[in-house]
């Protein structure tokens, strides 16, 4: 019956109307429920930050924030006095959530514009000039994608210290700041796939082979690099385990390092769990909106490249 | 990983065109003469380079030299042979680690495997819809930390929506995270909340390349959506669907955050997984030697389901011919 009528059109769309069969509503309402699991955790999270504590024990299962308030939020960003923080079951210790806050923007930041830009460089050294044992040092990176960061952790902790660097924002950042295998590969593969027309055309006009790479490729490579690094800074900002090792104290500590903190420092018996969901919430809202941004490009980048 | 073009490596690299060099004066000062572009290249090289080599090769030679040795920071690495590990092998807190560890990434992988090829198959065959694409992705946003502390509050024993929902249907409270049995299972599950959709999408684009002609062929045969799923979509996945599960089995294996941030490898050690147990070792008792020694048979297994796992692609993919 489909095929009847798109007889004549070549590209046949997989999404033009069929009729509504059972299978199709229950594949509907397996989307539906996805969707679902997906996103209540979100809601619950607001709902949590903007109950208060006392509310929150009468009526656990209430769908809106029961006696609503921004105290949750305050506490979280440090702004309700310690009395005060006590009195609703929250943490005594201070808080200083615009400190990390900064850290975790400095850290990803850094890291981000650094890897992105010195992957780049390494990419197209690797894809577009020729260098005679670039084949033998290209191995070598690939092979480094086989080293799980698990391993490089403990004797990089140990140089990290080494360094002077162990509570400092750059002992965070250093060992991801200059490359990671992956994107020197991903962005080789890029640089590799632009016409050599291209770059002939800018050696004729008189450009040389560094002004084509500001001035031609990387522009030309503004889409996956665009991915790549809105998922680098992602990766950066939810980052814990190695900036739980470096950091000590508040110079240092990112979001994700203080969250857990947080966590460890609201009463056992009786959770800050308003507190906690609003600094929850204040930790991934900045991906939240970053992503939101850029999603449709991201999303079919990943789509159709399978990045990881 | 790239994984719509799986085998890049060999691909002829696009040299510059010989000829092109004759216009004058363009190459002065980038470093181009006979020898290529030796010295542009090593300026643009410099960079990744030192990072890779100071924290990636150094590292990983260092780690194992420190397998060897008794470390605790404050003094030099003393070296001690094989008695690190003599002492894991020995340890049954290591191997009770590793089992705990092979039984999170089983249930991890299984459900996310499962689920992520049913959502990327809905999103083949359903709708090719951006927005769900997205929405789809979004837990991938938090950290594992946020992930852990929100379902810690959804899975509390006493106020959680989860437990208030399980009581409502008249059942008895789980405490998830607070039960031996319960605990493993629980985390790998949130886990599976936050990477789901990543994988999904990984898995969504090896669909993609899989000709729409062959569902529509199909269809004007008779075949129903099971049966294109198991005679088209299995198969020509196969190869994709091996790479995606190598990638998700190696980053399950390196769970940390979330155990750190719930359960702190308890209830009685029932969460320690081999990367807790690592850090432990390392920032708890400071036994760095053995901490690295400890790292390399993780990096040991992970080598083995690395190569284990190749040899299965190559099988999917000379299957397919």
């Amino acid at each position: 019956m489909a095929a009847v009528t798109t007889t004549t059109t070549t590209r046949v769309r997989p999404t033009g109307r069929r009729p509504l069969s059972l299978g199709r509503i229950l594949a509907w309402a397996a989307m539906g429920a996805i969707v679902l699991v997906t996103l209540l955790p979100f809601y619950w999270i607001l709902r949590t930050a903007l109950s208060t504590n006392s509310g929150l024990a009468g009526h656990a299962s209430d769908p809106l924030p029961v006696d609503p308030t921004g105290t949750g939020f305050a506490r979280a960003l440090g702004l309700e006095s310690t009395k005060d923080a006590i009195a609703q079951g929250g943490a005594g210790g201070g808080l200083k959530f615009w400190r990390y806050l900064l850290n975790s923007v400095i850290v990803s930041t850094l890291v981000t514009v650094c890897q992105i830009f010195f992957s780049a460089m390494a990419a197209y050294a690797f894809a577009r000039l020729r260098w005679r044992g670039r084949d033998q040092v290209f191995a070598l990176f690939l092979a480094g994608l086989m080293v799980p960061t698990i391993f490089t952790l403990l004797p990089n902790f140990v140089l990290i210290k080494e360094l002077g660097l162990i509570d400092n924002l750059l002992g965070i950042a250093l060992p991801t700041m200059f490359m990671t295998p992956f994107a020197v590969f991903f962005l080789r593969q890029f640089f590799m796939n632009v016409p050599r027309e291209v770059e002939e055309a800018a050696l004729l006009d008189g450009a040389g082979k560094v002004r084509i790479f500001f001035r031609v490729l990387l522009p030309m490579a503004s889409t996956p690099v665009l991915t790549l690094a809105v998922l680098t800074y992602i990766t950066s900002w939810n980052d814990y385990f190695w900036p739980l090792m470096v950091s000590y104290s508040d110079n240092s500590r990112v979001l994700t390092v203080a969250l857990a903190i947080f966590r460890a420092q609201t009463p056992q018996s009786g959770v800050d769990w308003s507190g906690l969901m609003a600094a929850t919430l204040i930790a991934a809202l900045p991906m939240l909106v970053l992503f939101g941004c850029f999603a449709r490009r991201i999303v079919s980048t990943i789509s159709f490249t399978g990045i990881k | 990983m790239t994984i719509a073009s799986s085998s890049p490596p060999s691909r002829l690299p696009l040299g510059d065109a010989e000829g092109v060099r004759t216009t004058p004066g363009t190459d002065r000062g980038t470093g181009g003469s006979k020898g290529g572009d030796g010295r542009l290249a090593a300026v643009f090289i410099a960079p990744a380079l030192v990072g890779f080599v100071v924290f990636l090769l150094w590292p990983t030679l260092r780690g194992i030299y420190l397998s060897f040795t008794r470390f605790n920071l404050l003094t030099p690495a003393e070296w001690v042979g094989f008695a690190n590990y003599d002492r894991m092998f020995h340890d049954p807190i290591f191997w009770d680690s590793l089992k705990v560890t092979v039984e999170y990434v089983a249930i991890n992988i299984g459900v996310q495997t499962v689920s992520a090829l049913g959502i990327a198959v809905l999103l083949q065959r359903l709708t090719q819809s951006a927005v769900l694409r997205g929405i789809v992705l979004t837990p991938y946003l938090m950290s594992n930390v946020v992930a852990g502390l929100v379902w810690l509050w959804i899975l509390d024993n006493q106020l959680g929506i989860g437990n208030e929902i399980i009581a409502g249907l008249g059942f008895d409270r789980i405490p998830f995270l607070a039960d031996e049995t319960w605990a493993i299972p629980t985390i790998a599950l949130i886990n599976v909340w936050r990477h789901v959709g990543y994988t999904a999408l990984l898995l969504f684009a090896g669909l993609m390349a899989i000709p729409n002609d062959m569902y529509e062929a199909a269809k004007v045969d008779g075949a129903s959506e099971w049966r294109m799923f198991w005679r088209i979509t299995m198969p020509l996945l196969r190869p994709v669907l091996a790479v995606v599960l190598i990638m998700t089995v190696i980053g399950s294996f390196q769970v940390f955050d979330t155990v750190a941030v719930t359960t702190a490898g308890g209830p009685a050690n029932a969460t320690n997984v081999l990367q807790f147990y690592i850090y432990q070792s390392a920032f708890g008792r400071f036994q760095f030697g053995y901490a690295s020694a400890m790292s390399v048979a993780l990096l040991v297994v992970l080598s083995a389901i690395t190569v284990l796992q190749y040899r299965l692609t190559r099988a999917g993919q000379t299957d397919l011919g």
